[in-house]
């Protein structure tokens, strides 16, 4: 397998009014040619900034460090015109809130074929007709009609739709879904999620699925990434993670997900305490005042990561999975 | 579309007929018997008498109102007491065109200054041309006009002699270029700031980012995808500006002694004109009602979510 995207020790700082904050600290991730990759964390993990940072969509606020490869090249390095032909033809992005990230003022058909006919060269009516066909594909009906609707007369879920039909529009070889389904209604999450997956199959494209629900990201993705305040505190194939979590924080992911069977009312263990914001200390682990596993060596050590599976690795310096080999 | 205007144009019927209903009861509370101003200090109660007569001053209210309505329907806005025998309508028709040409080049400076000068501020936030627009811009606003207007005059028009001091004759541009700059001075301060907080607004939406990760370029992102989303609310506020100028803009005709509809109120007030300063007020509230009700119909044919 060839590797579509590697970033390398990415790291991203944020300064404002002189302040520094550090939102990405050494992520390191690689996605193979049509994998899907998970990245799940809670809310303020630094999800979203990896994302843009890959996508090069940060402000300049933002100081990016380590490196972004894209089917070999230097991302990091690609000028305004290289980004231009790059994004929405080889890489594509959906993101959180479908209501506000359509333009208000411009037609869904606008919207689909402004990317169609820049990144395929598509002439206006052959654009159009394409536009039409990959909206009738998202599941739109009356596709050819509705290209001449404005956003704010589509539900929740039909912009979802268009959004993904947009990103799919020239078929990339990566999609970035920044928590696709957050936004929307329950009940519609799991046909936008239904449809991700049917395009992504058929058109073999490789997906990095951003979200904070371990539940979505274990239904979708080959792979795991589990981040923490910045970093990647456990990663590995899905099934490996949901069967045998190694890091307390991953088994705290695990133990909120709400069960369909079982007594009702269902309470979930929701995870006590909340994420540090800004800046964690260098040398200690950061999920250290809410773990229960937590020694006094975790507040004076940052935890490296290191194999705790056959093929899973995590930064805790008492992984669950090799605790339990010792009680056996 | 045809419900919006089917909801919008009765409402501003009935705010113009407020309007007026508001300025015919204004001219019986002000001080000052007309007829008698009319007459002179030194005419006889039977002529004072005989003037009211003339003018139906003795007749009821009601009566009164509907001979004004019914005047204002035949754009018979009464005959001025202080220029003699010259009907309000046609002088405030004769003053019209100045004024119309002083408000368009008044809302056009401040588009033309006011929005480039955002744009540019915001694309590099907290930059030199940032912080000099920012600067500028906080002069323009608390520069009083007539206090510029002043200025500009020495300078350009004493000093220099580049424009011509005072007055309206041909070429009448010469003459418009700067009251309608004064005129505008203050706005464009302001629809830069403005312009500058919708841009940084647009620039951080969800939507532009969308438009990059489509690959879209910088250019486009900036004039397909953030401009008409920048545009589109600032197009209602210099719609109505344009309206509040067409009424006349007191101080600036004044100072720069143009004849215009503003010039015309000012000195109607001076002589206590009551038809006359009615006319004017109605007259400058008919334009904003209806610069107002135009605003709103381009801001809904330019915003779809608006129509409904
Ligand atoms: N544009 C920005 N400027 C400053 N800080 C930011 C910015 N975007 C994100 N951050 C900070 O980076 C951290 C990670 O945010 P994010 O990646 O959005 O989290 P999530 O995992 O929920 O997607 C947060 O603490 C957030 O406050
Ligand atoms: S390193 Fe210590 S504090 Fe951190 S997760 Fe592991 S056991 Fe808990
Ligand atoms: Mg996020």
């Amino acid at each position: 397998m060839t590797a579509i995207l590697e970033v390398d020790d990415l790291t991203v700082d944020f300064t404002r009014a002189g302040t520094r904050t550090a939102a990405v600290r050494g992520v390191s991730l690689r996605v193979e040619a049509g994998e899907r990759v998970g990245i799940v964390g809670e809310s303020g993990s630094g999800k979203s900034v990896t994302a843009q940072a890959v996508m090069r969509l940060l402000p300049t606020t933002a100081t990016v460090g380590g490196s972004v490869r894209f089917a070999g090249q230097d991302v990091l390095a690609y000028d305004a015109a290289k980004l231009a032909a790059w994004r929405g033809a080889d890489i594509a992005m959906v993101f959180q809130d479908p209501m506000s990230s359509l333009n208000p003022l411009l037609r869904v058909g606008t919207q689909l074929t402004e990317g169609l006919r820049r990144h395929r060269g598509l002439s206006k009516s052959d654009a159009r007709a394409e536009a039409a066909r990959l909206l009738k594909l998202v599941g739109i009906a009356d596709a050819d009609r509705r290209l001449d609707d404005y956003p704010h007369a589509f539900s929740g879920g039909m912009r979802q739709r268009v959004c993904i039909a947009i990103a799919a529009a020239c078929t990339p070889k990566l999609i970035i879904a920044d928590e696709p389904t957050t936004a929307l209604d329950v009940t519609v999450q799991a046909q936008v999620l239904d449809l991700l997956d049917e395009l992504t199959e058929r058109y073999a494209t490789a997906t990095v699925l951003v979200s904070h629900d371990l539940g979505v990201i274990s239904s979708f993705c080959d792979r795991i990434l589990v981040m923490y305040a910045g970093r990647v505190v456990e990663a590995g194939p899905t099934d490996d993670i949901v069967a045998d979590p190694a890091h307390p924080y991953t088994r705290a992911l695990l133990d909120s997900i709400p069960r369909l069977e079982g007594e009702l009312p269902r309470r979930l263990p929701a995870i006590p305490g909340s994420p540090p914001f800004g800046d964690v200390p260098a040398d200690s682990c950061a999920f250290a005042d809410r773990c229960a596993y937590a020694q006094p060596v975790c507040r004076t050590v940052a935890p490296p990561t290191v194999p705790v599976g056959p093929r899973t690795q995590a930064a805790c310096h008492f992984p669950l999975t090799l605790a339990e080999e010792v009680t056996r | 579309m045809s419900r919006f205007l089917l909801r919008r144009v009765p409402q501003a019927i009935i705010v113009l007929f407020g309007v007026v209903t508001l300025a015919f009861l204004l001219t019986h509370v002000v001080p000052g018997d007309p007829a008698r101003l009319i007459a002179g200090p030194n005419a006889s109660a039977a002529t004072v008498a005989s003037i009211h007569h003339e003018l139906g001053l003795d007749r009821s209210l009601a009566y009164q109102y509907g001979k004004f309505l019914l005047g204002l329907l035949h754009f018979d806005l009464g005959t001025s007491f202080a220029l003699q025998n010259t009907p309000v309508s046609t002088a405030i028709l004769r003053a019209l065109p100045v004024s119309a040409a002083l408000a368009v080049l008044g809302v056009l400076w401040e588009a033309v200054l006011g929005i480039p000068v955002g744009i540019i501020a915001a694309y590099r936030p907290g930059k030199l041309a940032d912080r000099a627009t920012t600067l500028a811009s906080l002069v323009g606003l608390s520069a009083p006009p007539f206090w510029v207007g002043l200025l500009l005059l020495y300078l350009l028009a004493f000093k220099f002699n580049l424009f011509p001091l005072s007055g309206y004759e041909a070429p009448f541009i010469n003459y418009l270029i700067l009251p309608s700059f004064t005129l505008g001075l203050g706005g464009a301060a302001w629809y830069a700031r403005l312009t500058r907080t919708n841009m940084l607004e647009a620039l951080r939406s969800p939507y532009v980012q969308m438009a990059r990760a489509k690959g879209m370029p910088e250019r486009v992102v900036l004039l397909r995808h953030c401009l008409r989303n920048v545009l589109s609310p600032l197009l209602t506020m210099l719609g109505m500006d344009l309206g509040y100028f067409l009424g006349g803009v007191v101080v600036i005709e004044s100072v720069f002694g143009l004849p215009g509809v503003g010039k015309l109120t000012f000195d109607a007030i001076g002589t206590l004109d009551v038809p006359m300063i009615t006319g004017a007020v109605l007259f400058a509230a008919f334009f904003i009602v209806v610069m107002n009700l135009l605003v709103d119909l381009a801001y809904a044919l330019v915003d779809p979510r608006v129509r409904r």
